[in-house]
């Protein structure tokens, strides 16, 4: 008897390919700070040194992105398109970091119902009208706001050590906090790097700044003896 | 007997370069009984004249309310507002639902504007017979559009549409310059005055006037019947004629 | 016009017998009896300007804007009807997404007018539509520098250094071919533009006019931008003075 060929199931995105590693986000007195290294990496290789994942949308917003690289530079592109037709308004209604938030918030979880989502992580950091805001989306659609956020293997690592600081900080201690946690994102995630891109939301607006290397310090014992790694000591 | 060639359909340009048929969706404009539109710093006000066709039927009704911020008075072919009305609460909905905001108020009555001028172009349809008086609140403050079948679309101070609305404007005209800081009752005031002038019988009652508000700290709200007596009672302590006088002689002093 | 009246221009899809579209013809004459839009192109960018006739004192200031941005680099000024016009500007920015979306890049001056023209011209057609009553001018800076577009109702596209559309286009054309367009700055030929809207500008017929100023040069961050009004108010104030100094020649 013959059997039919069965026609081949449909597929979709089931895992993210070129990737960037975690995204921090902290509020400091007076604005919000978004951090992240600029490594693309394939798998586990690293595969693009300078990748920028911090993206500027209209005037008091900046989008942060962890997860799959190519899928974020759809997003960016949307938020563009997005930002351009609301300022060719020009009427004084531009969109503010909560319109935003959740208008991605929308995009992910609708693409998470076709099953073909969006794989990132992202985070929102905007000021607007006196108020920082601080926002997380994911690749399922789930959103919150917090004070501090951290995505992707960040939320394990530096999630821990923002709390610590708090947030009652200067810009210039925010910025501390984040190098540091970075630093220390570095020596425990493969996909890391010390190539870091910080920006700041405030009542000045949007600063994106350049990418620059943050040292790192390999003589501390625990790194020397390992011998012990993964020993409880 | 002499019959204009132009003015059957709405894909007809006239020689002198005009659309018979859009003018004349305007002219059912005309028709309704009229609506006056106000604002103020901080609010913006619709009142509008209901009739009835007979002592057995309800009063048509005039204002409708779109979202929290923003809502429309109609003059014109009421069944028109209605499918525009609905269409407005749809976009309102849609807009909360991806951005969790509510709608700018102009970017709202752009997408009307365009839906009606669609309608003037297309040989299928005819253009809408209604005019809209939107008020509503957003983030530059209070405004009051008005929305014309012809698919243009104008912010006003103060507008009026509708039968006799001519009456209207002359009133504000005269007054519409003093809008801006007024308390909220004596821009309703000013608004039911205005009003007043439109009616046949010199007549506005809790019965056939409505009244809405919108503004900050205020969602949009329609007052009828018991409801915009309190308003109706603005107007009873200060007779019309004696206090239009009494207006025109401050704006005398002023200049 | 001897065929008017003649039913050889009752439809967009009839010629006359000596083979001419009526109502692309009259779709125009809604144009010339509109406020005049005025265009320049000059060495470091593009200026738009409008005579917006104010039909009631108790509109808004500012109200019903006649010169509407495209995308960042573009802008368009509406003669006309506003409400054709907007259709227009509505697909201009269609268009100028989907490019930028394409190719990643802003869409050029040229194929954003013919895109657009092409899409005028398809109403010219059919029988089911009508011409648009109204004529674009469409200016920015691309790549290779400032543009300037007309699109008349017949979906006809030209490249211009300066000019005029609306009501008072024959003399702002005149006063026009004056400046040398090639040689002056955006900020020296504000005024310029603010005088000739104020000189074609009919006092007698059409009461009160807003003027609209717009620009897109290197002090505007090469985007299309109103002029900010103290420029624009001090533009207006210098034309003025100039039409004034005309008269006392005479």
């Amino acid at each position: 008897m013959k059997t039919k060929p069965v026609a081949e199931p449909s597929t979709r995105t089931q895992q993210p390919i070129v990737t960037g590693t975690g995204v921090l986000g902290i509020k400091y007195n007076g604005g919000v700070m978004l951090a992240c290294d600029t490594l693309g990496s394939y798998g586990s290789l690293a595969r693009f040194r300078t990748v920028k994942r911090l993206e500027k949308v209209g005037d008091f917003t900046v989008v942060g992105a962890s997860g799959d690289l190519s899928d974020f530079q759809k997003i960016s592109s949307m938020l563009r398109e997005m930002s351009t037709s609301d300022s060719a308004y020009d009427d004084g209604c531009n969109m503010t970091p909560r319109d935003i938030h959740q208008y991605l918030g929308r995009v992910m979880y609708n693409r998470r119902n076709k099953f073909d989502p969006l794989w990132n992580e992202l985070v929102v950091a905007g000021f607007r009208d006196g108020k920082p805001f601080l926002g997380a989306v994911d690749l399922i659609g789930t959103m919150y706001e917090d004070d501090i956020i951290a995505t992707s293997f960040g939320n394990y690592v530096c999630l821990p050590l923002m709390r610590k600081a708090g947030t009652n900080l200067s810009k210039e201690e925010a910025k501390q906090v984040m190098e540091n946690c970075l630093r220390v994102l570095y020596y425990r995630n493969t996909k890391s790097s010390t190539k870091i891109q910080i920006a700041t939301v405030s009542a000045e607006g949007v600063e994106i700044g350049e990418p620059f290397e943050i040292s790192t310090y390999w003589g501390y014992s625990a790194f020397q003896h390992t011998e012990y790694h993964g020993k409880r000591l | 007997m002499f019959r204009n060639q132009y003015d059957t359909d709405v894909t007809t340009w006239s020689p002198q370069g005009r659309i018979h048929q859009v003018e004349y969706a305007m002219e059912a404009v005309k028709q309704g009984s009229a609506c006056v539109g106000v604002k103020s710093k901080t609010h913006a006000v619709l009142t509008a004249l209901k009739r009835s066709t007979n002592d057995m039927s309800s009063y048509q009704k005039k204002i409708f309310k779109v979202d929290e911020h923003m809502g429309i008075a109609i003059s014109g072919l009421t069944a028109d507002a209605r499918s525009l009305c609905m269409y407005m609460r749809t976009e309102c909905l849609q807009h909360k639902y991806v951005y969790e905001s509510p709608v700018p108020v102009q970017r709202l009555v752009i997408d009307i504007a365009d839906k009606c001028q669609g309608c003037t172009q297309s040989a299928s349809a005819r253009p809408y017979g209604v005019g809209l008086l939107v008020a509503g609140m957003d983030q530059t403050g209070p405004h009051v559009y008005y929305n014309c079948p012809s698919g243009n679309y104008y912010e006003y101070k103060a507008m009026t549409i509708g039968a006799r609305s001519q009456a209207a404007k002359t009133y504000l005209e005269k007054h519409f310059a003093s809008f801006e800081n007024l308390e909220l009752k004596d821009l309703v005031k000013h608004a039911l005055t205005a009003l007043k002038e439109t009616s046949q019988n010199g007549d506005i009652n809790a019965k056939n006037a409505s009244v809405a508000i919108v503004g900050i700290d205020h969602p949009f709200t329609t007052y009828d019947e018991e409801n915009v007596q309190q308003f109706i009672d603005l107007l009873d302590k200060d007779e019309i004629s004696e206090g239009a006088t009494k207006t025109e002689t401050d704006t005398a002093m002023q200049e | 016009m001897s065929s008017i009246g003649t039913g050889y221009d009752l439809y967009t899809t009839s010629y006359s017998p000596d083979g001419r579209v009526f109502q692309v013809e009259y779709a125009g004459k809604a144009v010339e009896s509109s406020g005049t839009a005025v265009g320049v192109r000059c060495k470091d960018g593009v200026v738009l300007g409008f005579e917006k006739l104010v039909i009631s004192k108790m509109l808004v200031e500012g109200s019903s804007r006649r010169l509407l941005t495209v995308d960042d680099h573009v802008g368009m000024a509406v003669s006309g009807l506003l409400a054709d016009g907007r259709q227009l500007v509505n697909r201009a920015r269609d268009e100028a997404a989907s490019y930028k979306e394409f190719y990643g890049e802003p869409i050029p001056g040229k194929v954003l007018a013919e895109r657009v023209a092409g899409f005028v011209h398809a109403y010219t057609m059919y029988w089911s539509v009508r011409p648009f009553g109204a004529s674009v001018l469409i200016g920015g800076v691309d790549k290779d520098g400032p543009f300037l577009w007309m699109i008349e109702p017949s979906g006809l596209t030209y490249n211009y250094f300066g000019c005029a559309i609306g009501k008072g286009k024959q003399p702002a054309k005149v006063e026009m071919e004056k400046i040398k367009l090639n040689e002056t700055t955006c900020r020296e030929v504000l005024k310029e533009v603010a005088r000739i809207i104020h000189s074609v500008h009919d006092d007698v017929k059409d009461k009160d006019f807003e003027l609209e100023l717009s620009w897109i040069c290197e002090e505007s961050g090469w985007k299309h931008k109103m002029v900010p009004k103290e420029l624009a108010q001090q533009a207006e104030e210098e034309a003025k003075k100039a039409l004034e100094e005309d008269m006392d020649d005479e």
